[in-house]
């Protein structure tokens, strides 16, 4: 036995490190939000080059809510900085071996990446919108124009977001004192994760701007007077069960990669089997099966399978599981992962 | 080029707590922190358990996980000594450093940057020990140079049986103890 007595009472450090509360598993799932839809409005934007209707919820859609999810993220991140003024100097220096500083260069490029993609067809998605603005028709017809801009833009959002999505687990992964996060299967597990939010998202986008005779009548109205408002274009619902088998993939990917994270801790060293058991049997592993595994990913998985089945209806319950399924994951590794220590471990 | 190093006998030290009150009044830590701090180990059973005691600290340590992962730069290994300091207005507080570091020895200063021990680096600059080095009553801390071979913390290493924490975390801390 070992017993630890230490007179140090540190604010945030003691009794176990919990430096990082709500706003950074928020930034990390925004981020992989925003990843998750680069990539898909990406290939969208690559396969569908010329400009058709069924490409408005991937390419135009998809990349606006990612430049407000993108905002959003960084915004919880700068509410976690505790030197908040200082948060320019990020952009001061670039450290090649700080996840962090590669990390704050990456989101400088994604919005220009992000909001090329959406000026794309912005004009054809929300025609009320162009007719105000007219240089949004311009720039829109300046690059349809150009195929291999079109390309350019295409490739640049796939990169960027894998290089997003990888970071966000990255970030974690490196930070070797904490065994939990101590596995490069979080940049996969992060991006897969990432991805599946995005295509649940764009699934229930779609599901809820179809007709549906049993909506309450209230829900109709209010997504009429919505459309009506931003004089948007009803999206084409073809669009939806794509969608859901790409999600399918994406959940069985993460589930897979779940696995071998787990698998990767259990077979390494005693402070990686104390971490993962954190998850698996101790005070996370309720959340962590409950929320991440069984409503985050089982669940959706059968339900979308069903859907695309045509056994059951498209329905918004898969995208709220899966969406909520990406901040539990999140939530639950950043508090375990500062939960596992090295000098727990010698108990 | 120097690489200043600690080097303490858990033999002789008692855990009477003068390094960190020394720490405390000479950086004017703030009320609530500690830049180092006492750990009793316990290890063994009975009848034959084994007690030592540790005055811990920032290790300082040659490969520091905490400079490599800040984005700023703020983190960094001073080219005097080896010591590994913070920029306090290069720091925006991302609390990186702290999740880096196995020995949990940083914290956020009431001020917003990460703060922790700097070998006392303005007293060594002047010729003189760090706070808790120049007050410890058993005379149980030594500090000194270790690529100086008739440096005092160098033929004690020589001579004694020592050990750092963490080992296996690959930091090389800078800190060690005699058993």
């Amino acid at each position: 036995m070992i017993e630890l007595t230490t007179t140090r009472h540190n604010p945030l450090i003691d009794p176990s490190l919990h430096v990082w509360e709500w706003q950074i598993p928020v930034y990390l799932f925004l981020g992989g939000l925003v990843a998750g839809l680069m990539i898909i409005a990406g290939i969208r934007l690559i396969v569908l080059r010329p400009s058709r209707r069924e490409a408005l919820v991937c390419c135009t859609i998809g990349p606006l809510l990612g430049l407000a999810a993108l905002s959003l993220g960084m915004f919880a991140l700068f509410l976690d900085l505790a030197h908040k003024l200082h948060v320019w100097r990020l952009y001061t220096t670039f450290e090649p071996t700080s996840p962090m500083s590669w990390g704050s260069w990456i989101l400088l490029l994604v919005y220009p990446a992000l909001l090329a993609n959406a000026l794309a067809h912005l004009p054809e998605a929300i025609p009320a919108l162009a007719r105000r603005f007219p240089v949004l028709v311009a720039i829109s017809d300046f690059i349809l124009a150009r195929l291999r801009l079109v390309l350019a833009i295409g490739f640049a959002n796939v990169a960027l977001g894998v290089a997003l999505g990888i970071y966000t687990g990255i970030l974690l992964g490196a930070l070797g004192a904490r065994p939990l996060w101590n596995s490069a299967l979080l940049g996969p597990l992060f991006l897969f994760s990432g991805l599946s939010a995005a295509a649940a998202l764009l699934h229930g986008i779609l599901v809820l701007s179809a007709p549906d005779e049993e909506r309450p009548a209230f829900a109709d109205f209010l997504l009429s007077s919505l459309a009506r408002v931003s004089g948007a274009r009803p999206l084409d619902p073809n669009a939806g069960p794509v969608l859901a088998g790409a999600d399918n993939s994406f959940l069985t990917i993460e589930l897979a990669l779940l696995g071998l994270f787990l698998l990767g801790h259990l077979t390494s060293t005693a402070v990686h089997r104390q971490a993962a058991g954190l998850l698996l049997t101790g005070p996370y592993a309720a959340p962590f099966w409950v929320f991440v595994v069984g409503l985050g990913i089982l669940i959706p998985l059968l339900l979308q399978t069903l859907e695309l089945t045509h056994r059951i209806r498209h329905t918004l319950a898969p995208a709220v599981l899966v969406l909520f399924g990406g901040i539990a994951l999140r939530v639950i590794l950043v508090a375990a992962g500062q939960e596992s220590h090295w000098f727990h471990a010698l108990n | 080029m120097s690489r200043f190093a600690m080097v303490i006998d858990t033999r002789r030290c008692v855990g009477c707590q003068d390094c960190v009150v020394a720490c405390k009044t000479e950086n004017s830590v703030p009320q609530g922190y500690c830049r180092d701090w006492i750990v009793e180990e316990v290890h063994g059973a009975f009848p034959t358990p084994h007690l030592e005691i540790r005055s811990e600290r920032c290790n300082h340590c040659a490969e520091p996980p905490c400079v490599s992962c800040c984005p700023t730069g703020a983190s960094h290994v001073h080219d005097f000594g080896g010591v590994v300091l913070v920029h306090h207005d290069l720091c925006i507080g991302c609390k990186a450093c702290l999740a880096a570091c196995p020995y949990d020895a940083r914290f956020i200063h009431p001020d917003g940057y990460a703060d922790k021990c700097t070998f006392c680096i303005h007293r060594v600059a002047k010729g003189l020990d760090p706070a808790c080095v120049s007050v410890c009553p058993t005379h149980c801390m030594h500090f000194g140079d270790l690529d100086d071979p008739t440096s005092e913390v160098s033929r004690l290493l020589a001579s004694r049986t020592h050990h750092t924490l963490l080992p296996e975390a690959g930091t090389q801390p800078r800190v060690f103890y005699l058993t």
